[in-house]
């Protein structure tokens, strides 16, 4: 993604983490709570300086573990707040019961999960069992490629997550993006601040309390709410097929607030649930989430040069899971593979895979579907491990009898 | 800091108070003779300000809501059952900050001038929830944590809890031919909160109402975090008749099972019908009064039993005295 220059933007040298802790001092955030995990450290560690130094207004709840960090940040947008958490990995695992309340009671908080491997072994390098793991909780998931996305998608978050009344996951890749510094076009403080503005409190009508009178969403003693009843088989189903509800009419508030930030930043990510890359006329197209795909690419333009029609797609919005676009742009495509950072137990592929597969079924004309999973516990791709599975792909002929899932880069 | 200039309770005040709106409305489904509900009652009318109220997974949580119902009739959220005292800070960092930027000047439908409550029963509080509240009390936030104790897990129907007492029969301490209830003493939870330095913490049994107001109205007129330990009869776990629920919670504190005392800011001192026992301790009655009207204990005074009850009173004798060294008795 070319930055783009814009008029006031300030070009910084940060890393990814910290491109992040830039957009939460930026986004008029009321109250952090997080707790420490490599690679997420620098977040926390740019958020305590920014309090500490008075350069921001936010009360940063130094919490005792990432299960708490996720219940003060639902207790605190439940009060009205803006809320900001971060994690990676295990906390993100110990955090796993509470991602599901937080979704369920469409409490808009926004955390940044720095990828990393789950234990065990212990790990702390870049994979997305972490956040691939958390897929089904119910909050939406944005995978950034580089720290400008990471900034960019973390400014959006606040937007998106407090229209669609669901919690947003943004994603950045452990050490890859966190730790490497790069230049990153920052906004100015104003423009960002007029962007998010402060959090607005929704309104609802409780009719048979409040008559029609249009209530704050919140926890306030002028017109009191129970928030997280004892609910049964009589509405639970009900109250479950309304939330996945939820999750699809946040489609179209992703792709308005990512026109309204293109408006100010100049940065478009269209068509923003994923990237293609030559795949105008390409047979042969990797499919894969984040850092990678910049790689990818490159390796795409090597492949152009010797004349082979290749291409890549970067899928950017995994919740809500962007099937029609995906079954779209592969409908002219003959073969595609699935670069998948993940293994999912005893399945049949990893978890992109399995996605992507599944939305091809009810496709008319459909490509044939291979599964890449690489680079676990931050084993490195190289563009020529890159190559290889593009070599492949363009040798493949048939869809085969039964999913074909290869390592790559791992030792035999 | 703790309130220097005490409240205290005026009848016709708070009869003025009953006849308004409750907390909790009649028509949920707590057990009748449940000590929470009374709990619920005084804390409700010991408040100074409106209040949030944050409530850990247990009976009163599934008690007072069932979805398309609630009881409450205060802002009320139930998250988790190890999280209340971390929800707790969150919703005092937000009013907090919200109150310091007058978020919501100018709208009259929203009050940021509240004290923030939280909840638990003795298994979110002994137990699953201990590290959140830790954290909590460490972090210095201005809650009030009601700890409501009823000796086990009751809403899961009777297993034993960090807060079970020697001795107890519940679903996982059975009285069985080899092991008769629960062989290991209750969780000193107070000394435990106490040990954080927090400026206020106070064990109440609302069988003496003028003390747990008193006690309530303290914590909330508190300065940072507060702890109070709520002694809770539970006529279906305990196998004691709904009607003994006062009389045990009185029996509980004149056998010292369960003294009346409060620690500020360090400093401890014995309050109520726990005062008159130190100075005479003629009028300390004996373990079997308080054991004897609950099934739970019943074994215990089989003949070949006795030897458990004789252990009861000894670790109550030891928690007792240690208490009176303690407020310089």
């Amino acid at each position: 993604m070319a930055v783009q220059k814009s008029v006031g933007q300030t070009m910084m040298a940060l890393n990814g983490d910290e491109a992040v802790a830039w957009a939460v001092k930026q986004s008029n955030v009321d109250v952090v709570a997080a707790y420490p995990i490599t690679p997420q450290t620098i977040i926390v560690e740019r958020i305590s300086e920014f309090v500490h130094n008075g350069e921001v207004d936010m009360e940063f709840i130094k919490v005792e573990s990432e299960h708490s960090a996720l219940s003060a940040s639902w207790g605190a947008a439940l009060a009205g707040a803006r809320a900001f958490t971060a994690t990676a990995a295990n906390g993100l695992a110990l955090m796993w019961e509470i991602l599901y309340i937080t979704a369920s009671t469409r409490t808009p908080v926004v955390m940044a999960v720095v990828n990393r491997a789950l234990s065990a072994p212990i790990n702390i390098h870049n994979d997305h069992s972490d956040s691939m793991g958390a897929r089904d909780s119910g909050w939406i998931q944005i995978y950034s490629e580089d720290a400008q996305e990471a900034y960019d998608n973390t400014i959006m978050a606040f937007r998106i997550a407090e229209e669609a009344m669901l919690p947003v996951m943004v994603t950045l890749d452990g050490f890859t993006i966190s730790h490497t510094l790069q230049n990153v076009s920052v906004l100015p403080d104003e423009v960002v601040s007029n962007f998010v503005g402060v959090r607005k409190i929704p309104r609802i009508k409780l009719p048979h309390i409040y008559g029609e009178k249009e209530i704050p969403l919140m926890l306030n003693p002028k017109y009191p709410i129970s928030f997280g009843p004892l609910d049964l088989f009589d509405y639970y189903f009900e109250h479950k097929v309304q939330q996945n509800e939820a999750m699809k009419a946040s489609v179209p508030i992703i792709e308005k607030v990512h026109r309204e930030f293109a408006e100010i930043s100049g940065r478009s990510y269209e068509p923003v649930h994923m990237i293609p890359y030559k795949t105008e006329d390409a047979d042969v197209v990797l499919l894969g989430l984040s850092s990678t795909m910049s790689v990818v690419r490159k390796v795409v333009d090597e492949l152009r040069s010797e004349g082979k029609r290749v291409g890549a797609i970067r899928l950017r919005v995994f919740r809500p899971f962007p099937a029609d676009m995906i079954r779209k742009e592969l409908s002219k495509v003959s073969t595609v593979g699935i670069l998948d950072r993940s293994l999912s137990f005893g399945a049949e592929g990893g978890p992109v895979f399995m996605e992507v597969r599944s939305a091809l079924y009810s496709s008319s004309s459909k490509p044939t579907v291979y599964n890449y999973i690489y680079g676990l516990g931050g084993r490195e791709l190289p563009p020529k491990l890159i190559k290889k599975a593009f070599d492949e792909l363009l040798e493949a002929k048939e869809e085969p009898e039964k999913p074909v899932i290869k390592y790559l880069g791992v030792r035999e | 800091m703790v309130a220097k200039a005490v409240w205290r309770p005026d009848i016709k005040e708070l009869a003025r108070i009953e006849g308004q709106k409750r907390p909790v409305e009649s028509g949920h489904r707590l057990c009748a003779g449940c000590g929470a509900g009374i709990i619920i009652r005084q804390i409700a009318m010991a408040a100074r300000k409106p209040l949030v109220w944050i409530n850990a997974t247990g009976c009163v949580e599934v008690a007072t809501t069932i979805f398309p119902y609630t009881s409450w009739n205060v802002p009320w959220a139930h998250n988790a059952f190890e999280n209340a005292a971390a929800v707790g800070s969150g919703v005092e960092a937000a009013r907090k900050k919200l109150a310091r930027v007058n978020r919501f000047e100018g709208d009259p439908d929203i009050e940021l001038d509240y004290d923030v409550i939280v909840l638990g029963g003795d298994g979110g509080t002994y137990d699953i929830g201990l590290q959140a509240i830790s954290g909590a009390f460490e972090r210095r936030h201005k809650i009030m944590y009601v700890l409501y104790d009823n000796e086990a897990y009751m809403n899961t129907g009777i297993q034993r809890s960090g807060g079970t007492p020697f001795g107890a029969r519940t679903t996982t301490t059975p009285v069985g031919k080899v092991i008769k209830g629960k062989p290991l003493f209750k969780k000193p939870i107070m000394d435990i909160m106490v040990a954080h330095g927090i400026p206020y913490a106070a064990t109440v049994s609302p069988a003496y109402w003028n003390d747990a107001l008193v006690k309530f109205r303290r914590g909330f007129e508190t300065e940072g975090p507060v702890f109070i330990h709520a002694f809770s009869t539970c006529p279906l776990g305990w196998g004691s008749a709904p009607e003994d629920t006062v009389k045990i919670m009185k029996l509980a504190v004149e056998t010292c099972v369960f003294p009346l005392y409060e620690v500020v800011d360090g400093e401890y001192r014995l309050t109520g019908p726990s005062v008159s026992i130190a100075k005479n301790p003629d009028r300390k009655k004996p373990v079997e009064e308080y054991l004897k009207l609950q099934g739970r204990f019943r074994h215990m005074f089989k003949p070949e039993n006795k030897w458990m009850i004789e252990k009861f009173q000894e670790w109550v004798d030891r928690q007792w005295e240690t208490l009176l060294k303690r407020a310089g008795y």
